[in-house]
């Protein structure tokens, strides 16, 4: 084990002796606590759990490499997953809490009067909470085996086993608690690198402001990027390539997914006055804005980075950074001119196995002395081929944060915090949505519906057993991934927009908002919005470009879609139909105002 | 009591509003800046930027905080003006 292993591995089982200690200290003994701990989060507590909760592992290892390698394009999930807090602080989180009750399906089903409605929002929750927690899981056995060079699947059930004590025995109150924890470990793991790689290119302590400034040389970073870019084929960095239809799509999609997801909506549950839900969500995009801020920055001076110190290098004299993420398998060579130098070119570099690289047994070496691609049929499975076009470099884009505190000749126990910081994202995430899970199924199925008379007691063991099922079944979608898991991250995103969001805000905002018109926008938007991405990511993936979607607009985009359809469907058949009864009416009236938000909540 | 309902109804109106403009401003730097405009808005330069790149990854996520403390701090006043504040907790 070298150095950094043993750091690694010190500071992420000091970091889970804490997560596990919190969870010891947090038991819960009622539902109460279990589903929404009491209500008695502090606002700027909850403010950290929201943004742990919310920013997953693709936040914390990938979005600034996806930025970093889509430009300009990567904006969407900028401004899609940070103004959908926007639309969550002022549509609905102060309302929910003064609702007051544990789950979203339960505001459906109460509001719409109708077991129906709840049950397809324990459908589309349940649907939504899965598809995201897989890729947590997953994102758990990464970084294991990446930092600490230990198989993923033992990772995964490392995971599993943590998730399970404190969100089995804490309930909401332990995941709250771990969150904070884990919301310090995450902030402080991907700033401190942000900050000195930026002092590192630009001379600036902070990211956001060395982001436009100017290296060395006193020309500006993104000029220079742009001129790097448009010099080695690549589309200019700030410019991006996707139509502006899709996305426009794309960016309103996220935002309005974003504020329709249910494990970020229940946060605000837990706080004691609605007040407290306010501000709650101010601390909570403060603290996601500290890390969206500075990825962008992050992106910019890793992508100049590494073409200034691999294009055109020959391959003997390179950083020895790169033959530590060349043994990794997420920086890979192939020399097709056998000049003995790296061209970084527009478009893959190798092809077969999906794009990834396949390596020789680590004893046989190029001609420069490279990690040699498997790149013939040996009648062994699969294999890359070269791409004929003239790039050799292959990069994983999740490199561009992993590899920074290296790059930036950190010291070793930055590389260690890295590691604990993508594990807190993603545990953090995966408890949230595991909560999530598991009050569906015990409160929304068991008590409001299949088997009223279990009781106080009953409904907590329910609880409990069903997070431990769920953290089973996530476990097992972690270790045996269904290829379709990352290409059904849009639909979470899209379910949410196109069912959850516009009934709740017309629950709110429409007091004349009946059973009728809301359960038909619901159905409306989760069949158009599923129906579009099931057709294109299953039924007809060969068509799944510009020319045949509707009005370009991409399965990433539909759900924006499919909440206008939703609003218009639900508004339309409301007029033909008799308004709400008199109690439910008076409820939509409650909720609306502050005062009496203390009243004892009953389950 | 239906003085209450009045006040209810005034500040709801208010609440309404607010948010209203709120949520302008927030489509306007977003999808507006960020997206729509953007090629426009490149066409002038400030500080390392480009203008409609910055709004798209910086910008917008800046003018979102500041929209959320600003709501929190007129609802807060509102709920003062018109007599619907929370009672304290137990």
């Amino acid at each position: 084990m070298s150095n950094v292993q043993f750091l690694t591995a010190v500071i992420v089982g000091l970091s889970f002796a804490l997560y596990i200690g919190i969870a010891i200290w947090s038991r819960v003994s009622t539902t109460g606590e279990f589903y929404i701990a009491g209500k008695h989060v502090h606002p700027l507590a909850n403010g950290m759990a929201t943004a742990a909760d919310w920013m997953s592992a693709a936040s914390f290892i990938s979005m600034a490499g996806i930025i970093s390698f889509g430009g300009y394009d990567g904006s969407v999930y900028l401004m899609g997953w940070t103004g959908g807090f926007v639309l969550l602080a002022l549509l609905l989180a102060p309302y929910l809490r003064k609702f007051g009750k544990f789950t979203v399906p339960d505001f459906i089903g109460e509001r719409y009067y109708s077991n129906t409605a709840r049950q397809i929002g324990v459908l589309c929750a349940v649907i939504i909470s899965f598809t995201y927690v897989a890729g947590q899981m997953r994102g758990v056995g990464v970084v294991f085996s990446r930092f600490l060079e230990i198989n993923v699947d033992l990772g995964i059930v490392i995971g599993m086993i943590i998730v399970l004590f404190y969100a089995t025995l804490g309930g909401m109150k332990g995941i709250t608690y771990t969150q904070v924890t884990q919301y310090c470990v995450l902030i402080f793991a991907f700033m401190v690198p942000a900050i000195f790689i930026s002092i590192m290119m630009t001379g600036n302590p902070i990211p956001q402001l060395g982001f436009g400034g100017s290296g060395a040389d006193g020309v500006p970073l993104l000029a220079k990027l742009d001129g790097l870019h448009q010099q080695l084929g690549f589309d200019a960095y700030t410019n991006g390539s996707k139509s502006m239809t899709d996305v426009f799509c794309i960016t309103l999609a996220l935002m309005v997914g974003t504020a329709g997801l249910p494990h970020v909506i229940v946060r605000f549950f837990t706080v004691p006055k609605v007040k407290d839900a306010r501000i709650s969500a101010f601390y909570a995009l403060l603290f996601i804005a500290i890390l969206y801020t500075t990825a962008p920055a992050v992106a910019v001076f890793a992508r100049t980075n590494l073409i200034t110190s691999v294009e055109g290098k020959a391959y003997t004299e390179l950083p020895s950074w790169f033959r530590t993420w060349e043994k990794t398998g997420l920086l890979a060579w192939v020399d097709k001119n056998e000049d003995g130098m790296i061209q970084y070119r527009k478009g893959a570099a190798i092809d077969g196995n999906k794009g990834k690289p396949i390596f020789l047994p680590d004893d046989i070496e190029g001609a420069s002395g490279e990690r040699l691609m498997k790149m013939s049929d040996d009648g062994e499975g699969a294999f890359n081929t070269a791409t004929d076009n003239e790039n050799e470099l292959y990069v994983d884009r999740d490199i561009m944060v992993l590899a920074n505190p290296e790059i930036a000749k950190l010291p070793d126990w930055v590389i260690a915090l890295v590691a604990a910081g993508g594990l807190a994202a993603a545990l953090s995430t995966a408890a949230g949505l595991l909560l999530v899970i598991s009050s569906s199924v015990a409160h929304d199925m068991l008590r409001k519906w299949l088997m009223p008379n279990i009781g106080e007691k009953g409904e907590l063991a329910a609880a409990r057993i069903a997070s431990v099922a769920a953290v089973i079944v996530a476990g097992y979608l972690g270790l045996n991934p269904p290829g379709f898991v990352a290409q059904v991250v849009a639909l979470a995103f899209g379910l949410a927009a196109s069912s959850f969001f516009p009934a709740i805000v017309l629950g709110i905002f429409r007091k004349r908002m009946n059973k009728e018109g809301a359960l038909a926008g619901m159905m409306a938007g989760f069949l158009f919005t599923v129906g579009y991405i099931c057709y294109f990511k299953f039924i007809s993936p060969e068509t799944n470009n510009a020319d045949h979607w509707l009005f370009k607009i991409s399965p990433e985009g539909i759900g924006a879609v499919g909440m206008v359809l939703n609003f218009v469907v639900a508004l339309t058949i409301e007029r033909f139909t008799p308004a709400p009864p008199e109690n439910v009416q008076r409820l939509v009236e409650d909720i609306r105002v502050p005062i009496g938000s203390n009243e004892d909540v009953e389950g | 009591m239906s003085s209450d309902q009045d006040q209810q109804r005034a500040y709801w109106k208010a609440n309404v509003r607010l948010v209203t403009i709120l949520l302008s401003i927030w489509a306007f730097v977003s999808l507006g800046c960020g997206i729509l405009f953007v090629e426009q808005l490149n066409q002038i330069s400030m500080g390392g930027f480009k203008l409609g790149f910055w709004f798209a990854q910086q910008g917008s996520i800046i003018v979102f905080v500041c929209l959320i403390f600003i709501y929190v701090r007129q609802m807060n006043r509102l709920d003062k003006e018109y007599g619907v504040e929370e009672e304290d907790a137990e």
